[in-house]
This record gives structure tokens, sequence and C-alpha cells, in this order.
């Protein structure tokens, strides 16, 4: 796969297995209302997926599409950052996940909607809508749940701990990020950085909750090399593809 | 036993179809605060592409007429018909009218 | 919809052991029978709001615990637009659940109160929930036969003389135009596939037919509370009505797509015009809505853990709004 059908993968990884992780949700959240806007954000990750993907296979032209790099692949072959991989958690944790990674997707969306390349371009305006809306609603439940109750505030205080070692991944630049950028297509993660920290400050403030410390980022989801959760969802959500490969569905 | 006080409240859910048309009731959500009711409104009720703007509002603000009043408030207006347009006769020929 | 006033729930009944005004009772049946619609604040008899409380909060049960069988397979769905249709169907439900709590909730209790009764047990919901999906297959019979089954039902419900009822009734039947589509478009596709995936589908057919005809509840020769019901028009079809109209739809088009309705007495009556067809298990029936069904236990133990596992949540968001309404009210 070249550098530019990387890049759309690894904007198709994130927002499948994202998606994926979301779908868990679905009849298991605290409240019915939760339940419904939970979904609605698992449904915008996995159509994010599905174009995102479908343009991998289009500039690879080896004739896969995006169910078939989404569920022909392992672990090896995922390009995804490590934060949407890791598990729901809690309700906190799951929405700290969300928090951190949707504001990313924000300010990604709003550069990459003004890239030369038209696909990416269309892709992300579109997107940039939805990823809009779910940083404000992960943002509305950190303040919730931070300014709540005493347990709320220790459950996302936990929960933000737990995420806090994947955000740099978000930032990290390679030749793949300098390729796409050549090309017309990438956008520059490393300066969205400064904005992306503003964001999450200020939400954290609101929120009375302190800033998590820095500590050492743990890297490895563009390679390949992945936590060891995402195996185990790979597992389920392939199951169907891989016991019967002879089959369309 | 649940306790009623602990229960988020519930609101009503208003959306306009489309610029122009005024805001149609549409159901009800629970929700802790105002912000969260427009963002359950949002999430529920808009997923169809329903609507461009909501409104939602306690369901313990709404203020409704009394069903045993209705002879008193609305049958008064039964023969006003003069309020009509079609009260009135204007001959075949005049238009503009 | 519309305000509930849960505090008032006794306004209008009757003080236990105190008859009814019979003038009251006797313009209540002749704006019904005149189909006109009862609304939340209008006067009607304890019975009827007890039947409709019990009536939309069961169905509105239904759907929440609905969700599970077939959110059993979001995480499974064999390609991405599956899984978007899944999982904006399953949503559909928490929706639909939902739209109906709220129609409830117009009578005066609240969505508290019926999910603590759901989760002791005291509420019911649809039986059908109650058997497991064991492989893709049952997703599209499910889609297929069990909403195939629902909508029957609760189209006539549109026009259910209770306001909030009907208007919630038009709005879900609008939404699950598609989920019996998906659910035949699934089994179409897997009986026109491999050997595996056609064995896959019958033995889902094989498995969700009886189920399926029983969704629409006894026979009405045991079904006491149809013909009040009926009359006040709750209900607008009758049991049997309903499960023979099923039978004569489903059964084209199961074989459509080259799969055998698992029914050995199955026979076209050419006199009647419809299908004769053999006896639900009724024992079955019974021992499934008594909560013996196969895996009832699981249904209510993912409900419960959601619940429990959801009230720090609920919680919070309590908390946080009133400590941020009254900051506001001191800074102003």
């Amino acid at each position: 796969m070249d550098a530019l059908a990387t890049y759309a993968l690894r904007l198709g990884d994130d927002s499948l297995i994202l998606g994926q992780r979301l779908g868990e949700w679905c009849g298991h959240a605290p409240a019915l209302e939760v339940d419904l806007s939970l979904t609605n954000v698992a449904l915008d990750q996995v159509g994010q997926a599905t174009h995102f993907l479908g343009l991998a296979g289009a500039i690879e032209n080896a004739g896969r599409d995006a169910d078939a790099l989404a569920f022909r692949r392992d672990v090896m072959d995922f390009t995804n950052c490590l934060l949407v991989e890791q598990p729901n958690g809690d309700f906190a944790q799951t929405i700290a996940r969300q928090f951190l990674f949707s504001h990313y997707q924000a300010l990604l969306f709003e550069q990459m909607a003004r890239v030369k390349d038209e696909r990416f371009a269309a892709i992300a305006a579109k997107a940039l809508k939805e990823v809009s809306y779910h940083a404000t609603l992960a943002s509305d439940w950190v303040v919730r749940l931070g300014d709540g109750t005493e347990e709320s505030k220790a459950r996302m205080v936990a929960g933000l701990d737990w995420m806090w070692r994947f955000a740099d991944e978000l930032f990290v630049m390679d030749d793949v990020d300098a390729a796409a950028i050549a090309a017309g297509a990438g956008v520059d993660k490393s300066a969205l950085r400064a904005e992306w920290d503003a964001r999450i400050d200020a939400v954290l403030a609101d929120a009375t909750l302190a800033r998590p410390a820095s500590r050492r980022p743990v890297l490895g989801g563009r390679a390949g090399h992945h936590s060891e959760h995402l195996g185990h969802l790979l597992s389920d959500m392939q199951f169907l593809q891989r016991a019967y490969p002879d089959a369309t569905w | 036993m649940s306790d009623p006080s602990k229960e988020w409240p519930l609101w009503e859910v208003f959306i306009r179809g489309k610029g122009g048309l005024s805001h149609r009731h549409a159901g009800s959500v629970h929700a802790a605060d105002a912000k969260m009711a427009l963002e359950h409104a949002r999430d529920t009720y808009t997923r169809r592409m329903e609507g461009v703007s909501l409104w939602v509002l306690p369901s313990a603000q709404i203020v409704s007429s009394d069903p045993g009043d209705a002879a008193a408030l609305f049958e008064p207006a039964e023969d006003k018909v003069y309020r009509h347009p079609t009260f009135y006769k204007i001959p075949d020929g005049i238009t503009h009218i | 919809m519309y305000t509930t006033d849960l505090s008032g729930k006794d306004k209008n009944a009757a003080v236990a052991g105190v008859a009814e005004d019979p003038a009251l009772i006797a313009a209540f049946e002749a704006r019904v029978a005149a189909d006109e619609f009862i609304e939340p604040k209008d006067w009607m008899p304890e019975a009827y709001r007890k039947t409709l409380v019990r009536q939309m909060s069961q169905h509105a049960h239904s759907e929440i615990v609905g969700m599970l069988p077939e959110g059993n397979w979001i995480t499974r769905a064999p390609n991405l637009r599956r899984k978007a249709i899944l999982l904006a169907k399953v949503q559909d439900e928490a929706g639909h659940g939902l739209y109906l709590y709220s129609a409830a909730e117009t009578l005066g209790t609240s969505r508290d109160e019926m999910t603590e009764a759901l989760l002791s047990g005291k509420a019911k919901y649809s039986t059908i929930f109650n058997y497991p999906t064991l492989t893709w297959a049952d997703i599209g019979a499910i889609g297929w036969l069990v909403d195939g089954a629902a909508i029957m039902n609760q189209v006539p419900l549109q026009r259910t003389s209770y306001g909030p009822y009907a208007r919630a009734m038009v709005r879900i039947c609008k939404e699950e135009s598609f989920h019996q589509r998906q659910g035949y478009e699934i089994m179409m596709h897997l009986a026109a596939g491999t050997d595996a995936q056609k064995r896959m589908a019958q033995d889902a057919l094989n498995r969700w037919w009886w189920p399926s005809l029983m969704m629409f509840g006894p026979p009405d020769d045991k079904s006491p509370n149809t013909e009040q019901s009926m009359r006040w028009r709750i209900k607008r079809d009758t049991n049997d009505e309903l499960r023979q109209k099923f039978v004569d739809i489903t059964v084209p088009q199961a074989e459509a797509i080259g799969l055998t309705v698992p029914d050995a007495a199955l026979k076209w009556n050419e006199e009647r015009g419809a299908y004769d067809f053999g006896e639900v298990d009724w024992e079955e029936f019974y021992a499934v809505v008594k909560g013996e069904g196969p895996v009832a236990k699981e249904r209510m133990q993912a409900r419960q853990k959601a619940w429990d596992e959801g009230a720090w949540v609920r919680e919070a968001a309590r908390v946080h709004a009133e400590k941020r309404a009254a900051a506001k009210l001191a800074a102003e």
C-alpha cells in the first residue's frame, strides 16, 4: 500500500475501531436517551470508516473494498491509534476516550476539509459536522461528571487517567503524513496540538478537573503495534467473514 | 423504590420541520438540564432529518386549558362564521379579492 | 408528551370502592365509540387508565428488552453496511421504547416506576425476546418475522383511542417500515448463499416461526381482556385475526426465497381463502410468559446491570444540574 492509501487507511481504521467500541454500548447505556446519543456517534464513525476505507481501497487499486479492509486484516495491519481501541470501561472511561478523540478529529477535519485532494476534503467536510457535535456532547458529559458527585468525579479522573497516555500519538507525524501533505491530502497534525490543548483545558477547567500529569506516551498503533485489546475486538468483529470466507452477506 | 425527585425531569420537544414552518410538538425526553434536553431531543427526534430547529421546555412549565372548560372556551367561536372569507358572497367576475 | 402531573394521578380516578359516575362513563364510552381521541387531561374510567398504562409500558419494555437479542450481533455484523443498519435498527427500538414510556407517563406513571416494575418482574414484555439469537440468520429472522408480526399488531394501534399512544404509534410505524425489509433482505441473501448460509437461514426460520405466532397473544377464547379492549379502541383486531393474517402474508414470502415453514399442518384452504395451520404450543407460551423463556434470566440480568451501572451517571447529571442552577441563581 502506498503512503496515500495508508493515510486513508489510518483515518478509516480510527473511525472503524471507535465505531465498533461504541456499538458495544447499544442497549446498555445509563439512560435511554444516552443510548440513542452513543449510537448516533457510533453510526457516524461507521459511516466515516466506510468512506475512508473505501478511499484507501480505491487508491490501492488492488481489488480490496472497505469490507475487505475492515474484515480481512489482522492486528499487525491495522493502523488505528491506540486511543480508539481502548475498552469502554465505565461510562466515564468511554466519555474520556470520546472527549480526547473527538476534539482531535474536529481539528483534523477542519483542516482536511480544505486540502487540495477533493476526495479527502469531501469526506472531511461531511465528517466535520458530525465530529463537532461529538466533541460538544463528550465535553458536556466531562463537565457533568467532573462537576457532579464525588463518585462521578473520581470515575472521570480515572477515565482520563486511563486514556491520557494515548493522547500524544494522535499528533505524531511520520513519513506517511509527510507524503500525504506533499500530495495535497494530508494535515500537519503536530500543528493541531496547541489548539487541542486549549480546548481540552477549557473543558477540564469547567469540569473542575485538573489536567492529567504528562507521562511517557504509548505509541505504535500507526505501525500495527497495538494493545492486547485490539485482537479481541477483531476476533469478535471479523468472526463471520473468517468463519465463512467464501460467503457474501 | 423510585424517588420522583431523583428522576431527570421531563421536557417537551418541538421541531421546526423546515424554514418558514412553526415548531411542532414531537414528543418528550428526560434530561437533567436544558443543554442535555436539547442534545437528547436532537439525538432522539431528528435522526431522520426531521428538523432544522429545536425547542425544548420543561413539561412542568406547560399550562393547559381544562377539558371541562372546552365548551365555554371553544364553542362560542362556532357561530362566528363571519371570521372566515368564504362567508362573503362576491359576484362572479370580480377578481383579486 | 404534555404535562405529566405525577402528584395528581388520582385526581380523576374513582376513590377506591366508590363507583364512578355512570353519566361520565356513558359520555366516555360514547366518545370512544365515535372514534374520538381521549387526551391526558380528559376524564377516563380508572380501568381504562390502568389497562393503558399496562399495555403501553409492556409495549415499551418489549422495545427495550428487544434491543438485547439483536444487540448481541452488532459487534459481529458481517460487513459495514449490515453493521450500520443493525445499529440504526436497535437504536430505533430505544427510540420507540422512549416514545412509549413518554406516552404512558402522560397518565401519571413515571419512567423510573415502570423500569422498576420491569426489573422486579412485575411488568411483562413480549415473550419473543426470551429466545436467543444464535447465528447471523437470527437477525434476519427477527426483522422479517418478529418485526413483521409487531407491525401487524401496531398498524391498527395508530388509531387507538388514547391520543398520546396513537401519536407514538404513528411515529413508530413510520420508522419501522425499514425494519422488516432489512430482515427479509438478510434472509433472502442467506437463502441464495452457500450451503452453510442456507442451513443457517432455515434453522433460524425453524426456531423463530412458532414464537412469532405466539406474539399475537393467546387464542381469542382465552383472551379475557380482548372484548373490553376492543370496545375501548385500545385494541382493534383480535389475536386470532391478526395471527391468521400474519400466516397468510408470511408463508408466500418464505416460499419465494426457498425456505420451508416448519409446520406439517400448514395447508392452503381454498374455501376460506386462507392458510390452515397447526396449533401453537400454548404450554410453552404460558411458561415463557411466566419468565421461563430460555434466556429470560440473561435478558433481565442485562437490563438490571445497565440500570445499576448507570445509576451514578444519572445521579451525577442531576446533581450537576442542581449545582449549576444554584450557582446561576446566586450570581443573579
